[in-house]
């Protein structure tokens, strides 16, 4: 979301529209009982181990097997998703098929559909008597309880990340440039690769960062598919979850902070790159 | 001769299918699987398992947090979109930054940061333990973590909607000797209602919806602080499939129907709710 | 009841928008406030209609310390230049809408407030059109419902910024004629911003050359054409077709009509209503 913002001097002006201090006090009092105080318990926790420990808690083997193990599926599942999301997405725009527009709203389900539900569906399914995980056993392939099965959860709930912020941009992609290419010669395959992909690639690179953002963090679809085993297929999550449970509310604090810092990382770089490419308009 | 803009044929094809083959694939199978575990034995066991006692405490609860937690979450939303849109102010982008947050924080950190205020070994949780007051694996706890999780949605949906609405309308009503509350109720809500019943019904589903926050705040304490989707864990964990799908298909019903309402509104309302889409 | 205007500062940040804004004028005058974008002068009617507040200086209307007064306390009726109709409500509850917020103790009843709007509609000459909601309506319509909501609350000021800006050419004669007929008839204090200097000549009995946030000139339209005081003035003018108005004919009635068809060149226009010609000069118009 962007909004366009004011000058500063505006603090001490008298106001035509009535009603800011009250709907201005009431938001500040809400985001500060709901999310600045908690997030400051959470920044910190952590230091009551002092450095030294908040270090060793973090570089812990578990810990970051653990840390390794969610940022590596969740870049699996995005880089997955950027490629299906890409064919959903194009296809959804450009193409017409039978039942198009009961598919497009599905795309939206894992954005409606509680975690914990997608979490059995998906174990379920692909459990070994499962109607996809049967098949795929008979290929050798085992999905429940192994770093693929995470990988395949964390694919279906990013999926609608990366095709809802190409829809648009597709769409409103007029068809006058790629008229041009074709006129000076370019095959359709040239066209796409040299013309439309890389008006679609910011797009594309956002949709595919949010999609990596929410399966770091993801835990219900996850949990029940994931093996769980520690230094193997334990997500990050979890281990706080464990930690809190044995009543380390700071070591769950500490690896709380650094998932949290890499959101804000990714949402960071994200913003700079679409400021840089903003400007470069 | 195919236009200059279309593709090959194959390319076609090959594309829909593929389409096709994924959705299907990663959403409709999960989503069909729901519904076909809970009937895996009959209409009755299905129903039997939701009339448990468990079950339905867990159905009230889920309802409850609801009822509670989005009516709140719509006022803050409306406040901030007044504040933020109506009004010019410094460090408004301070404040979207900070309504933004809970979309890129782990649903697992939700429930943490509320561990950390109001847990056991929390700031606060000396003070509560001795004025015997509950938080955490009880009621309020829930509703925090839910509040959390599921608060920028109607905000989000808002504040982009009246930013375009400009205030023209609110400038003119209070011109005519409206006081603000007559030109919110008069004025602006009926410019904004799609839009907020849009943000309303998002909320709702991620509210009722919510599981790893809650999970970590609820305490787990059967028939008194597992919402639905914690029940649906608990079940599935013991085994027993026909009710954890059962439970599971209710959450997914309303899945179903925030979709069809979703597309509903998106399809009719599009001027007025798409003002969000655009930013 | 004279509109006093003294030395109002405005900045937006570090612009500044009025630079020591000056001026008088007796009840019941027609002032164009008239200058190129950026000259300030919607923000000067914003601050008359309590839609914007100054950092400095006085206004004083209706024996009134009117920057105290609270916005929605001021009856003054702002019509805005993109209209800004309630387009959830139908023509009728928008010019209804000032008297059907009032408190129970001055809020008119039912009955009374379906006979204004009537009377308004009429007045505005869109009667009949009272269910219709403003995106059925036509540029020119929806300035006429604009207008009769501002006079539905019986304003001590009409402030009207660009009225006639987003409307074609034949529109704004039209209209232009129209409202200054109103004027006469209900003799309101009215201001209004324009930057088509015909118009202002046309209409107003006083104008305001505003310039970078000062009044270069004001005075009637007479005195600023024949006598500009600044170079600006001067050239701002230049541009507009200037005839000299008979100089028998009271000067807040003449130089519409007649004039208006010489310039416009056009003919076969059918003469537009006439106003009563032995009004005599009421006011004295005082430049500074």
């Amino acid at each position: 979301m962007t909004i366009a913002t004011a000058s500063a001097s505006t603090w001490r002006e008298r106001r035509v529209l009535p009603g800011f201090g009250l709907t201005l006090g009431f938001t500040t009092l809400y985001l500060s009982v709901i999310v600045l105080i908690p997030l400051a318990a959470l920044m910190l926790r952590p230091w009551t181990l002092g450095w030294d420990g908040f270090w060793s808690t973090i570089t812990a083997p578990r810990v970051l097997a653990a840390l390794k193990f969610s940022f590596g599926a969740a870049a699996i599942a995005a880089a997955a998703n950027s490629v299906f999301g890409f064919v959903v997405a194009w296809s959804l725009v450009r193409y017409r098929f039978p039942l198009k527009r009961f598919l497009d709203a599905l795309v939206d389900l894992p954005f409606a559909l509680p975690t914990a539900v997608a979490g059995i569906a998906l174990c379920t399914l692909y459990a070994p008597n499962g109607w996809l995980g049967a098949p795929l056993m008979k290929v050798g392939l085992k999905v429940p309880y192994t770093p693929p099965g995470v990988v395949v959860a964390l694919i279906f709930i990013g999926l609608p990340f990366v095709v809802r912020t190409l829809e648009p941009v597709i769409s409103e992609l007029g068809p006058e440039a790629e008229e041009a290419s074709a006129t000076l010669g370019a095959t359709r395959m040239q066209t796409f690769f040299r013309v439309i992909f890389p008006a679609l690639a910011p797009a594309l690179i956002t949709g595919t960062a949010l999609a990596f953002a929410r399966a770091v963090g993801e835990y219900g679809s996850v949990i029940f598919i994931a093996g769980n085993l520690p230094m193997v297929s334990e997500i990050a999550p979890l281990l706080i979850v464990i930690k809190l449970e044995q009543f380390n509310y700071a070591g769950a604090a500490a690896i709380g902070v650094v998932m949290l810092f890499a959101s804000f990382a990714i949402i960071f770089a994200l913003n700079a790159f679409q400021s840089f490419l903003a400007s470069r308009r | 001769m195919r236009a200059a803009t279309e593709d090959h044929p194959i390319t076609k094809l090959a594309l829909s299918t593929a389409t096709v083959g994924l959705i299907v694939l990663f959403l409709v199978l999960p989503l069909i699987t729901v519904f076909s575990n809970a009937l895996a034995k009959g209409f009755g066991e299905a129903f039997a398992a939701l009339r448990d006692p468990d079950a339905l405490s867990a159905i009230e609860l889920t309802v409850e947090t609801a009822l509670i937690v989005v009516p709140l979450n719509a006022l803050f939303g409306i406040c901030a979109a007044w504040a933020i849109t109506k009004h010019q102010f410094p460090g408004k982008g301070v404040l979207v930054t900070l309504i933004d947050m809970p979309f890129s924080v782990s649903p697992v950190i939700a429930g943490l940061i509320f561990m950390l205020l109001f847990g056991m070994q929390g700031w606060l949780g000396p003070w509560l333990r001795d004025h015997d007051i509950k938080i955490v694996f009880a009621l309020p706890g829930i509703v925090l973590a839910t509040a959390f999780v599921s608060f920028p949605f109607v905000a989000r949906e808002l504040i982009p909607l009246m930013a375009d609405q400009g205030s023209d309308e609110e400038q003119a009503a209070v011109s005519l000797g409206a006081t603000g509350l007559q030109t919110f109720l008069r004025v602006t809500l009926p410019n904004i209602k799609w839009g907020l019943l849009y943000g309303v019904l998002l909320c709702n589903a991620r509210a009722m919806g919510e599981f790893g926050a809650v999970s970590v705040v609820s305490g787990h304490i059967r028939g008194l602080t597992n919402t639905m989707p914690l029940q649906v864990e608990v079940l599935y964990n013991d085994y027993q499939f026909v009710g954890a799908f059962a439970v599971a298909s209710v959450l997914a019903m309303l899945a179903i129907v925030t979709l069809i309402v979703k597309s509903f509104l998106e399809w009719r309302y599009a001027d007025e709710i798409a003002a969000a889409h655009r930013h | 009841m004279s509109l006093v205007v003294d030395c109002v500062r405005k900045k937006f940040g570090t612009y500044p928008a009025l630079e020591g804004v000056s001026l008088t004028a007796p009840q019941g005058a027609f002032i164009a406030l008239l200058g190129p974008s950026g000259s300030g002068k919607t923000t000067l009617l914003r601050i008359l209609g309590g839609l914007e507040f100054p950092d400095d200086g006085e206004v004083r209307f209706a024996d009134l310390n009117w920057l105290s007064v609270p916005t929605r306390e001021r009856r003054a009726g702002f019509v805005f230049q993109h209209y800004a109709l309630f387009r959830h409500m139908t023509v009728a509850k928008n010019i209804a809408f000032g008297l059907s917020i009032r408190g129970r103790r001055t809020r008119p009843s039912k009955k009374e407030i379906s006979h204004r709007v009537e009377a308004l509609l009429q007045l505005v000459q869109l009667d009949g059109l009272g269910k219709r909601y403003p995106s059925q309506l036509s540029g020119g319509q929806r300035q006429r419902v604009a207008l009769a909501r501002a006079l539905a609350i019986e304003p001590r000021m009409l402030l009207l910024d660009e009225p006639f800006g987003a409307l074609d050419a034949k529109v704004r004669k039209e209209l232009r004629g129209w409202l200054r007929s109103l004027h006469e008839k209900l003799g309101l204090t009215t201001v209004f911003v324009t930057h088509d200097q015909e118009e202002a000549l046309a209409m107003a009995d006083l104008v305001a050359i505003m310039n970078k946030g000062r009044v270069e000139q004001f005075g009637t339209p007479d005195d600023v054409r024949r006598l500009p005081r600044t170079p600006f003035v001067a050239e701002f003018l230049e541009s507009a077709v200037t005839t000299p108005r008979s100089s028998h004919i009271a000067p807040a009635v003449a130089g519409w009509m007649p004039n208006n068809r010489i310039r416009s060149g056009v003919i076969n226009e059918p003469p537009p209503t006439p106003v009563n010609p032995t009004r005599p000069p009421t006011r004295t118009p005082d430049s500074t």
